[in-house]
């Protein structure tokens, strides 16, 4: 065999072979398959007949209406919207009941004369599970620093995780299940493969991305789904863009403290819903954009063609979606965010109360990022808070509080009243419009959690990827965010 | 395409590689198909409890082998994972077109939903190209009923120039004829003339500029029309088959012992 293969190799076949495909044009891959499918179309109309006349059934009525070219995507973030909004306005007051019960001062007073307009409350009810623990402490005559560490640091910490996530996840998760079991997740696929194809991507992009909703390292490993390795890998790297459950509550209480504060009561959470859309829509945005970046550069190649099936609407069992959001989904997320925040908590108790040189850590350290913070219309505590947060993006908030309140612990009273953290925050601590937006932005564009590069490293078996993964979000964060405080402080 | 070539020896050697044993069967039919078109109902009526299940060969990918009789012949049916094609790079897919590809089955039974032909027909069509010892089975017809659709299996046959046969799995309505067509091809009773939708005139010449290149590259390569198809959609995995020489091993190891000059295709 050896002797006949001695006048060509396999890479100079290879080479003739682009050169015939650069001759035959870009366009006919898709004319190609469209021959295919013509053909298909004209064989299938020769056999088939529809004996019982034309029966157009409910679920391809609705179909042309939710995969309309007109309708499709306004249906689709309408959707949106109005889950995100159930999520904002019904998440207040399980959050609130939580921390009382939890964290603040008065137990659940407060949140008794708040919303029932109990005024006299037994007093076991005005306990907070965290003045339990430091009479205990006290009775025990524990030192400061022990009470301090673990009741101010570790359990802090999970309490907050707990009341802040716990209440949108537990409302968030439901709805999104039955969207999932009614069968609309291939829908969005479809009414988003174009987008994707332009961008050099798989349609079913737009599936691994809805997973990264709940979590992003749960969309990366979604994005087994994706067959061809470019479009795996494209898909892997720009899952980030899309707000996890984490990212969730924080994106929500910026939007709702910062953006939609200034309104009417009764429009705050409608206002805060649209924030929240808009931020996913510029996510969305994100993901085209270095989609077609990448495909464009480092990972050069034509999208893949893929049968997407339409599977029937089914009716969603409650059985199953209940055990699925709140067992599979909700604890899931829930336990992993437990199992961070106990030792992050540590950490920031630790940054906050251990001094060096008349100083704080968390105080040496936000002072030396705080240059570059204030280039990115941040501070210095800001991006602390973020380095602090890499094993997960729940503790953003409560580490960035704690560090500017200096108490060395966190506070919880910003659920019950927003307008006092804004004054804090806005009053005492230079913060501006400016800040607040570019935070909301950083939330979006920074790196994955630990969680996340971990999974992108196994899944991908490669240092580089995941690198690239990690690094360009945090980029096009620092680019943004820079750019847009250039131009705000040049316009005022 | 329809320059589609006859392998008269029984697949023995060409299976063997693919970790199939033929001992005591005299074909091999591959069942191939759309997921949820009743694969699995399909295998189980035909092979009833001969069969067994285990791994494709350093793969996590399940397979099932079964046995049948008709007409004094023994069969072994093997089935193939369920694909809507065999062009993009799962592992699935290539399973299923490397075994149709190298291992050369008497006949590749594709599956079809009959309340979806359309779509279904793109598998068959790709399938085509690659061999013309097919049988179109058209399943779900009790479903399609249902839903008031009839299936004209001839017109059908004759469109697509194999047999066409329309099945009910769960009851097993029309599985006699299905037999009969699967007979008739693998005997070569039936003669098949597969119709796939004509290329593009400028697409066919640079096919034919790049044949004869890969026969000379990789010799006794199962089906280089098909090959040169594959390099000019810039299939990634038939590129790098082809760099590692993989055809050439699959080829060499089906050609034992080894012939001093490989046929020419």
């Amino acid at each position: 065999m050896s002797d006949r293969s001695s006048n060509m190799t396999a890479n100079e076949v290879l080479a003739r072979a682009d050169q015939l495909q650069r001759g035959l044009g870009e366009q006919f891959h898709d004319r190609l398959v469209e021959s295919l499918y013509l053909e298909a179309q004209r064989v299938a109309a020769r056999a088939v007949r529809t004996v019982a006349g034309r029966r157009s059934t409910l679920d391809s009525r609705i179909d042309r209406l939710v995969t309309s070219r007109v309708f499709g995507l306004p249906i689709m973030l309408l959707m949106l919207a109005v889950v995100f909004w159930i999520t904002v306005s019904g998440a207040n007051v399980p959050s609130a009941f939580i921390a009382g019960v939890l964290i603040e001062q008065g137990g659940l007073g407060g949140w008794l004369e708040k919303y029932l307009g109990i005024t006299a409350p037994p007093a076991l009810l005005c306990t907070s599970v965290y003045d339990l623990l430091h009479y205990g402490f006290a009775a025990a005559h524990a030192p400061w620093w022990l009470s301090g560490f673990i009741v101010d640091g570790v359990y802090l910490a999970l309490a907050w995780v707990i009341s802040v996530m716990l209440p949108p996840m537990a409302i968030f998760f439901p709805l999104w299940t039955i969207l999932e079991d009614l069968g609309y997740l291939p829908r969005v696929a479809f009414n988003l493969d174009w987008l994707f194809k332009k961008a050099g991507a798989h349609g079913k992009q737009s599936l691994t991305m809805a997973m990264g909703f709940g979590c992003n390292a749960a969309g990366v490993i979604a994005c087994r789904i994706i067959d061809s390795p470019r479009e795996r890998l494209i898909a892997i790297i720009t899952n980030n863009f899309m707000i996890c459950n984490g990212r969730f509550p924080t994106m929500i209480m910026l939007a709702s403290v910062f953006v939609a504060a200034a309104f009417p009561p009764y429009m705050i959470s409608l206002i805060a819903a649209g924030a929240v859309v808009g931020i996913v829509l510029l996510g969305i945005v994100f993901t085209l954009a270095v989609s077609w970046g990448l495909s464009h550069t480092v990972l050069k190649g034509e999208p893949s063609a893929f049968t997407l099936e339409l599977p029937p609407y089914r009716r969603p069992s409650i059985l199953r979606i209940l055990r699925t959001s709140l067992i599979d989904r909700t604890l899931f997320v829930l336990r992993r965010a437990i199992v961070i925040a106990a030792p992050a908590g540590a950490v920031i108790w630790l940054i906050g109360n251990v001094h060096i040189g008349g100083a704080s850590v968390a105080h040496h350290v936000a002072t030396f990022l705080n240059p570059l913070g204030h280039l990115m219309g941040l501070d210095g505590i800001i991006l602390l808070a973020y380095v602090v947060a890499i094993p997960a993006n729940e503790i953003v908030v409560p580490t960035m509080l704690m560090l500017y309140l200096s108490r060395g612990m966190m506070t919880e009273d910003i659920l019950e009243t927003p307008t006092v953290l804004r004054d804090l925050l806005f009053g005492q601590h230079g913060w501006s419009l400016l800040t607040a937006v570019n935070l909301m932005l950083f939330s979006l564009l920074h790196n994955p959690c630990g969680t996340t590069i971990l999974t992108i490293w196994k899944e991908t078996r490669s240092r580089k990827w995941m690198l690239l993964a990690t690094l360009l979000p945090v980029a096009l964060g620092v680019l943004v965010t820079t750019a847009v405080a250039a131009v705000v402080r040049a316009l005022w | 395409m329809t320059a589609h070539q006859q392998h008269p020896t029984p697949p023995t050697e060409s299976v063997a590689g693919l970790g199939i044993s033929l001992t005591g069967h005299d074909k091999v039919v591959a069942l191939a198909g759309n997921p949820n078109t009743g694969k699995s109902t399909v295998f189980n009526r035909l092979t009833g409890l001969r069969q067994h299940t285990g791994n494709w060969p350093g793969k996590t990918v399940a397979r099932a082998e079964g046995s049948f009789a008709h007409r004094g012949l023994r069969y072994k049916l093997v089935d193939l994972p369920g694909t809507y094609s065999l062009l993009s790079a799962s592992i699935d897919e290539e399973i299923a077109r490397d075994f149709i590809l190298f291992g050369r089955p008497n006949c590749v039974l594709v599956l079809t939903d009959a309340t979806a032909l359309e779509r279904n027909l793109n598998l068959v069509f790709q399938v085509l190209e690659i061999t013309d010892r097919v049988v179109v089975c058209v399943n779900l017809m009790d479903e399609a009923a249902r839903k008031g659709l009839t299936v004209n299996a001839e017109q059908l046959s004759a469109d697509l120039g194999v047999p066409a046969v329309c099945t009910t799995a769960r009851t097993g309505a029309g599985f006699d004829d299905l037999l009969d067509a699967i007979d008739g091809v693998v005997t070569g009773r039936i003669e098949t003339s597969p119709h796939c939708p004509p290329p593009p005139p400028e697409l066919r010449q640079a096919v034919e500029q790049l044949t004869p290149l890969i026969e000379q590259v990789a010799p006794g390569v199962p089906n280089g029309r098909w090959i040169a198809y594959r390099l000019l959609e810039g299939d990634h995995r038939v590129r790098q088959a082809l760099l590692a020489c993989e055809f050439g091993q699959v080829v060499a190891q089906q050609a034992a012992p080894p012939s001093p000059d490989p046929t020419p295709i």
